[in-house]
């Protein structure tokens, strides 16, 4: 018998939407507001994860074809290159710079290394977090 | 940075492109292409350096590498760095060209090799330029690391998985050993730079670790130069692909001891114990490795036996040469200059003469499928190049003339009929033991180039036992071992082009204190009637002698008793520490994950309460704490509710939910503190887990409560009330001390120094930006960990479905 879920994927379906438009306002604003990377790439894992509950997971994987193990090594490629990236400005190791530049659109913005360093981080945390939780799900 | 950390590194960044040069290119056109053109360009940069160095001066170069714990990549070209420069970077140009043709781009894993190869041949130039005696150190270990994976390339075969393991085991052993000496080292001169070192060196003579220094270095050395009894890891080395074999395990890694050795020889000589050590382990080792080799029949035994023998006579002269340091300037000091002089000298020649060699061996193995001698024979009239190659290099190594290793031979022979005179040390009575030794052990070398030479290439040719049909080699493979066998007559007639600009340059640093005298440097293939040229003659006439009767007395050989030999020590040694170490682990790897968790909380409790104990941890200060709220109280009662609900109740799911209820009233508490960015990660973390033991709890068996006895429940309750109490005490104490610097300072200025205004941003990406990406690597590969696991095990169970 097929479980009957229509409530909770109605559900899903308008409340992925507003997690992950949070996560991605939860990981922009982690400069200066709380937030940032880790709780950005925790909340989209949850959400994806909550995708994977109501959805059954060859549906899910038909419509995010992302490999998620790939995606967290992605991540730390990218952290460590930010790191390299001082090096290669004569400073040290992992040194992060910021700046102010005037966008259009945007107006005065702050552009900073640390943020591509916090995207590392985001997707290290996002392919880890949804790749464990498939391999335990898929165990049967 | 100079263009020279440039060079240096130059291996390592090509060998990034390498997979990718594999990938797309290799099927037109040989990997090894364009691998050829990195130690090609290493060599001809290292060429502008010769005029320099020949005129005595040395260059240095700093790269700052953790300037905070003063590790610097400080490198330094004298003309010991610049000798062996060269010999890696021209060597493997030549092995490189080989491989291309040695390697088929069909079958193999090309760009495993090159990558390894290329690690090497970085790590190798690294260890003889740089200055910095910790980088020398990790660069030593990273030329074991690769020499390893390169004798396991052939991984699917056991004899090469056995031989990888037991270079990784001795070598790195030694290497420890070496750790250990330079650490003590460091503590004597006060400096981690190897010049700085020899400059105090007479600081360093009178002091309490002077002898176990010298010891554990002299194991790291002869370790990596296989001299005896560690000499067992190189004749399983063969296993690995003869350019591998001609390159590492001839002409380079083998040679990193001799040069510690010649590198430190200013510290250490003069002692009696470094030169008993030095030149006493090479002569037996030279000993031993040429009477050894005459018995193989497999030909690249015969030529790791032959090399081991060869590093033993460097590493003699090497200790000869250190009782310059003894005599100083003067007479005697520049008669055993000479000595090591002769070191340098034939340290050059065996690799060309060795790696020409091992090359024509290579060719035999490809062309006719085998390198067994028994097999073999007649090959003269079908390979008639590789024959002539294979003539110079054995007369070479068997030390006639018109070849390299005669001139270095005399010299040899000289040194120690020198020794035997010198009259210090215990000399006087033991001194004439080392001719002695030096002259049977040239004995056996000439039996074995003859076995070698002739027994391959003379006799009756039978193609029936052979599986290929065979042909001369193709003209790309001669090149190499034919460059080489050009440099070894060269080298016989113009030797003193060599010795001016390379081999004098060389000496300066091993012997600084000795002013150079040229004349006694000047090499010569005639130097009249004298004893050296008598004891050559004697060597060719009994090494003809021995070589006609070779048949009835190498029988004599399998009368040996096997349990005697070094290889049977190892292995039962080897099983004997596996057995120990699995008996040990079998009484507490029980498999059950209770007991882990006692374990981890017991060593948790034991370990901080002593401490505590001993610091004087237990300071409580309670003056600066905020009253307690309402709040506040709601919230612990409700964690501990969960907590007693996850103790008391009978099914699991009730205690995964309870236990997601602690969480989420933490994540409260860090609300109620201000703080919500915890708050936040808290909450999130908290729901991904709940879900994840959701997931696990499909796997758990049912909840039972009732299991063990009262003694067990009871010391369990003991073990997690000290846990408990533990991490109280520590939360509570942390408060009342002031140990370190507060951090306020950043917290204040987040703004200014990282453009953050969140802090706990700015710690995580900013401030304590190494720690988080190396937490989120930590993370990334337990989520694989994880994947591998579940995929294994759940493959395991589908393939045991399947054979029911």
């Amino acid at each position: 018998m097929k479980p009957n879920d229509v409530i909770l994927q109605s559900v899903t379906k308008v409340a992925v939407v507003i997690i992950f438009t949070f996560s991605i306002y939860l990981f922009m604003n982690g400069h200066h507001n709380p937030g940032g990377g880790f709780i950005g790439g925790l909340s989209t894992a949850a959400a994806v994860v909550l995708l994977y509950l109501a959805f059954d997971i060859e549906k899910v994987r038909e419509n995010i074809r992302i490999d998620f193990k790939k995606l967290a090594a992605l991540g730390v490629l990218i952290a460590v290159c930010t790191g390299l990236g001082g090096v290669l400005f004569g400073e040290e190791f992992l040194t992060q710079a910021f700046g102010y530049k005037e966008l259009p659109i945007f107006g005065k913005t702050e552009l900073t290394s640390a943020l591509i360093f916090d995207t590392g981080v985001a997707l290290a945390v996002i392919g880890t977090a949804v790749n464990i939780i498939l391999s335990i799900s898929e165990d049967r | 940075m100079h263009s020279f950390y440039i060079i240096l590194f130059l291996p390592f960044l090509f060998a990034f492109i390498v997979p990718f040069l594999f990938k797309y290119i290799n099927k037109r056109i040989h990997t090894g292409w364009f691998v050829l053109f990195v130690p090609l360009t290493i060599f001809l940069f290292l060429l502008q350096y010769i005029p320099i160095v020949a005129k005595g001066e040395t260059i240095e170069y700093n790269l700052p590498w953790i300037p905070s714990l003063n590790i610097n990549i400080s490198t330094y070209i004298d003309g010991l760095g610049l000798l062996f420069g060269l010999l890696i970077s021209g060597v493997g140009t030549l092995v490189i060209l080989y491989s291309i043709y040695y390697l088929s781009k069909i079958r193999e894993e090309l760009h495993k090799f090159y990558i390894y190869l290329l690690m090497f041949m970085g790590a190798m130039l690294g260890l003889v330029f740089s200055d910095h005696i910790f980088i020398l150190y990790g660069f030593w270990e990273l030329t074991s690391i690769s020499s390893f994976l390169l004798i396991g390339y052939w991984y699917e075969r056991k004899s090469s998985r056995y031989g990888a393991l037991k270079s990784l085991l001795i070598t790195v052993f030694g290497g420890l050993a070496m750790l250990a000496g330079f650490i003590m080292l460091i503590l004597m001169a006060d400096t981690y730079s190897i010049r700085e070192m020899i400059g105090n060196a007479a600081f360093i003579t009178n002091h309490d670790l002077f002898i176990p220094a010298l010891i554990l270095i002299l194991i790291g050395a002869f370790t990596k130069s296989a001299q005896f009894p560690f000499s067992i890891w190189l004749p399983d080395a063969m296993e690995a692909p003869t350019p591998v074999s001609a390159y590492l395990h001839s002409a380079t890694m083998v040679k990193a001891g001799i040069y510690l050795v010649a590198r430190l020889t200013p510290i250490f000589g003069g002692s009696s114990i470094w030169f008993w050590l030095v030149a006493g382990i090479g002569i037996i080792t030279l000993l031993y490795g040429s009477f050894t080799a005459v018995r193989q029949t497999d030909l690249k035994a015969l030529l790791a036996f032959s090399t081991i023998s060869q590093l033993g006579l460097i590493m003699s002269l090497l200790g000869i040469g250190s009782l310059a340091v003894y005599f100083g300037p003067g007479e005697s000091g520049a008669l055993y200059t000479v000595a090591t002089f002769a070191a340098l000298f034939h340290l050059f020649n065996h690799s060309t003469f060795k790696g020409s060699l091992f090359m024509v061996v290579g060719i035999v193995d490809h062309e006719t499928g085998t390198r067994d001698i028994r097999r073999l024979g007649g090959l003269m009239h079908v390979m008639p190049v590789t024959f002539t190659i294979a003539v110079v290099g054995g007369f070479s190594m068997a030390g006639l003339p018109p070849f390299n290793g005669f001139l270095s031979k005399e010299m040899f022979f000289a040194s120690v009929n020198d020794v035997a005179s010198a009259g210090i040390f215990g000399l006087e009575k033991l001194g004439m033991l080392f001719p002695i030794i030096a002259w049977i052990a040239s004995v056996f070398t000439f039996v074995y180039c003859m076995i070698l030479i002739f027994k391959t290439f003379t006799g009756k040719f039978r193609p029936e036992k052979l599986t290929k049909k065979v042909h001369e080699a193709p003209i790309g493979m001669l090149v190499s071992p034919l460059i080489l066998g050009t440099i070894v007559v060269l080298v016989f007639f113009l030797p003193n082009v060599l010795g001016e600009y390379i081999l004098i340059p060389a000496l300066i640093p091993v012997l600084p204190m000795i002013p150079i005298h040229r004349d006694d440097l000047y090499i010569t293939a005639w130097h009249g009637l004298n004893p050296e040229l008598w004891m050559t003659i004697g060597v060719v006439v009994f090494g003809i002698l021995l070589y006609k009767i070779v048949k009835g007395w190498i029988k004599l050989f399998n009368h040996y008793p096997q349990w005697l030999t070094l290889n049977h020590f190892y292995n039962r040694g080897l099983a004997g520490t596996e057995q120990f170490s699995k008996n040990i682990t079998n009484t507490y790897m029980t498999g059950s994950f209770r007991h882990y968790l006692k374990y981890i909380f017991v060593f948790f409790v034991l370990v901080l309460m002593i401490s505590f104990l001993f610091l004087y941890g237990f300071q409580f200060n309670f003056s600066n704490h905020a009253p307690i709220g309402i709040f506040d109280m709601a919230v612990v009662i409700g964690v501990v509710a969960a907590a007693f609900v996850v103790l008391f109740t009978s099914h699991r799911i009730t205690a995964i939910v309870a236990l997601g209820a602690v969480g989420y009233f933490i994540s409260l508490f860090f609300v109620l503190f201000q703080a919500p960015d915890l708050g936040l990660t808290q909450f999130v973390v908290e729901t991904v887990t709940t879900v994840l033991f959701l997931l696990c709890f499909y796997h758990l068996p049912k909840l039972r409560k009732n299991i063990g006895k009262i003694s067990l429940k009871l010391s369990n309750l003991i073990i997690s009330l000290a846990m408990g109490a533990t991490v109280t005490i520590l939360a509570l104490a942390a408060f009342g001390h002031k140990v370190f610097e507060p951090i306020t300072y950043f917290f204040e200025n987040a703004y200014e120094l990282a453009g953050a205004k969140n802090i706990v941003n700015a710690i995580l990406v900013d401030f304590r930006g190494f720690d988080t990406m190396l937490e989120i690597s930590v993370l990334t590969i337990a989520g694989l960990g994880v994947y591998i696991l579940i995929r294994q095990s759940s493959k395991r169970r589908e393939q045991s479905n399947e054979t029911e």
